[in-house]
């Protein structure tokens, strides 16, 4: 009972903030919407024992990257209407992407009307195999079978990452930053000396 | 706690809700107690520290203060500017003081007393203290005024920094306890240093990342040196500063609810939770609750010892501190750790 | 940088030298005073909250002179004056305003009779503006109730004069 409660609770929640996240007309308020149904998509996972891909999609998208979403969103100084005056302008291509987007939905209810997919191989490697929490079944999946494919994946992550610092990077030479290291490792005797100058006579600094 | 009352005659599904629900209201009600005699204890510590008194007029030794303060900011005028965002504005706060309360769901308070014991107890910890940069944000965003903005970029910017090196400290202490789960952590802490020590914290390897957690945590929950979201001198009272009343009582009660969430973090992960201090047979007559509390305590006063001490961070040190210095050591030690389990205890 | 100052960096050295510092402090006798139970001793100049003073008989002391309203620097002094039923020259009216008062003296230092004195009273904190307005019957009621201490007071201090 308390399983069927909670899986429409969730499900309710994370289509209509998904369709509010759509129809609201504050980017802010859109992104908000978004981080709730990502929220409420965890609890969906939770209920059907995918516990570790919830907290990872709750850590990743809403502790991160909805985080830098709505720091962009919140920045951006929205004049409503300058969004509307092009709105004639762009209607053909909105109508062409709806248009798309409908044919995918009434495949995909297709495709699912024709039958559950295949989950997992026959050989059962890919079912998370008894008395076994579902890290470690992702751990053995993601390092056994699927190590070559996870390492380019880092991989090609690393390079991207790589990419966007030498994209941005500059070396500004008519900017003065702080050396700490610099500035601890300075000692009063590197710095200050004692004189004892004669009457009349200055000191060479 | 089901099986209790299951005996009184109810289905399970009724005895597992109404357990539930008890669970969470035995845990949240002292923890917001906790929280009043918290900030009290705070502010005598702040005071001791600077050779003052602290409040000493409310009840015996100014005992009642919080709840003086309470009453005040209840009876106050809930004040909302004409030209904030009114629905955000009012949410922002019940979200920091709800998720505040979230995370407490798994911590093991001794080895039975713990609301939801899960197997993925830490990941959950992690992603509930990812949460509670929303309140801030939406709280800065909300005020439509130029400081609580700031202070909210400020916020969010420093807490997805520190959390990427809390993630590596918490991966050192997951690999070697071999668990997610708080309580088998707790357990795998039983006699680790020198075989007579309870706590990861004594071992030579994870002692550094006891230390980076200690100072990501404050960082975390925004505590003096790093405080910069709420700099007074720069940012007038940061994202609350519009705020008032009891939506104002919502941020104090949420911000001391996490800060004792990571003292208690610190006392699970590295101090042995539950488990007493020695690993002697007489010393576990004493109930582990107690040690638990005894420990959350100590830490609760090594936050306040640093807020006595430290000045405040400048933004860019704090900056410099989280990806230049905390993240490349955090990574540094868990190729070490992985390295060294991989030698020890699993034989390649 | 030598041995000895990285492993002071590693260590966090300064930092465990100002924890063990604070600690100290921790355990020291406190600075201040136990401020609403104990109070500090004041000088017999203190210059405090305004009273007007009366002579052992009863009588009002102002004459109604106006020199205090004159060399108020914050013109925080207002007088209306007119002869009373004996033909005494007495104030209908000797108001202060607390809020514009700077508690410099002068009007204790210019009234002849020391009739306007500043007492050594600085605890009449108010809710309301309007509190801060003093009148005649206010200032004489402070003289009334301060009058010991004023009357000490100005002793102690006339050796000095």
């Amino acid at each position: 009972m308390i399983h069927v409660f909670a899986f429409y609770l969730f499900a309710v929640l994370t289509v209509g903030s998904g369709a509010i996240t759509i129809l609201s007309r504050n980017p802010v308020h859109s992104v908000l919407w978004l981080i709730l149904a990502f929220f409420n998509a965890a609890g969906l996972m939770v209920l059907v024992g995918a516990e570790f891909i919830a907290m990872l999609l709750v850590i990743v998208y809403v502790g991160a990257v909805a985080v830098l979403f709505l720091f962009v969103v919140m920045m951006l100084n929205i004049d409503f209407a300058e969004l509307r005056a092009g709105f004639i302008k762009n209607f053909p291509l909105g109508v062409l992407v709806a248009v798309v987007l409908l044919a995918e939905m009434v495949l995909g209810i297709g495709a699912y009307r024709a039958g559950a997919m295949e989950l997992g191989t026959p050989d059962g490697i890919g079912a998370t195999p008894a008395g076994m929490t579902n890290i470690e079944a992702i751990g053995a999946l993601l390092y056994g079978r699927y190590l070559f494919l996870f390492e380019a994946a880092g991989i090609i992550l690393l390079i991207a990452m790589i990419g966007a610092i030498v994209l941005t990077l500059r070396q500004r030479s008519d900017v003065r930053g702080q050396n700490i290291g610099k500035q601890i490792s300075r000692r009063p005797q590197d710095a200050t000396r004692n004189v004892n100058p004669e009457v009349g006579k200055g000191v060479t600094l | 706690m089901t099986a209790f009352f299951q005996s009184l005659g109810m289905s399970y599904e009724w005895a597992w809700f109404v357990a539930t629900v008890s669970g969470i209201l035995l845990i949240a009600l002292p923890l917001l107690l906790g929280v009043a005699m918290i900030i009290y204890a705070d502010r005598k510590i702040w005071a001791a520290m600077a050779l003052r008194r602290g409040p000493n007029v409310v009840g015996p030794f100014g005992l009642l203060q919080s709840f003086a303060d309470g009453l005040k900011v209840f009876l106050q005028e809930t004040i909302v500017p004409s030209a904030a965002n009114k629905a955000i504005f009012l949410i922002a706060p019940v979200v920091t003081f709800t998720v505040a309360l979230m995370a407490w769901a798994v911590i093991p308070f001794s080895e039975l007393a713990v609301l939801a014991d899960i197997n993925v107890g830490l990941l959950y910890v992690l992603a509930i203290s990812s949460l509670g940069v929303y309140g801030t944000v939406m709280a800065g965003w909300a005020s439509n005024s130029k400081y609580p903005f700031f202070s909210a970029m400020r916020a969010s910017a420093q807490m997805i920094s520190y959390e990427v090196s809390i993630g590596f400290i918490l991966i050192c202490v997951v690999l070697w306890a071999g668990t997610f789960n708080l309580n088998d952590i707790v357990r795998a802490q039983q006699g680790h240093g020198l075989g007579i020590l309870n706590g990861f914290a004594f071992n030579i390897l994870l002692f550094p990342m006891w230390v980076m957690f200690l100072i990501s945590s404050l960082a975390e929950t925004q505590r003096a040196p790093f405080d910069l979201t709420e700099a007074e001198s720069e940012l007038v009272a940061g994202y609350q500063t519009e705020y008032s009343s009891m939506a104002f009582a919502a941020y104090w009660l949420g911000e001391y609810a996490n800060v004792l969430l990571m003292c208690a973090l610190n006392a699970t992960l590295f101090f042995g939770g539950w488990l007493p201090p020695l690993d002697l047979p007489f010393l576990y007559i004493v109930p582990g609750f107690v040690w638990f509390l005894l420990k959350v305590l100590f830490f609760f006063f090594v936050f306040s010892w640093v807020k006595a001490t430290v000045p405040r961070y400048r933004y860019d040190q704090l900056m410099r501190l989280g990806w230049k210095v905390f993240l490349p050591v955090s990574l540094g030690f868990v190729v070490l750790v992985s390295g060294y389990l991989m030698l020890t205890r699993y034989t390649v | 940088m030598t041995v000895a100052q990285l492993i002071k960096s590693f260590t966090l050295w300064e930092f465990v030298k100002a924890h063990w510092l604070t600690l100290k402090y921790f355990f020291k006798p406190k600075a201040t005073i136990n401020y609403p139970f104990e109070k500090n001793p004041l000088s017999p100049r203190f210059r405090g909250e305004h009273a007007l003073r009366r002579y052992p008989n009863g009588e009002e002391r102002c004459i109604a002179c106006k020199l205090c309203e004159a060399i108020c620097p914050a013109q925080a002094i207002t007088i209306e004056a007119a002869p009373r039923e004996d033909g005494s020259r007495r104030t209908t009216r000797y108001d202060i305003d607390m809020t514009k008062c700077i508690y410099c003296g002068f009007c204790q230092e210019a009234c002849p009779v020391d009739a306007i004195v500043e007492g050594p009273n600085f605890e009449y904190a108010t809710e309301t503006r309007e509190e801060l307005l003093y009148d005649k019957a206010k200032l004489l009621a402070n003289g009334d109730k301060w009058e010991r201490a004023i009357a000490a007071n100005l002793e102690a201090d006339a050796p000095y004069r």
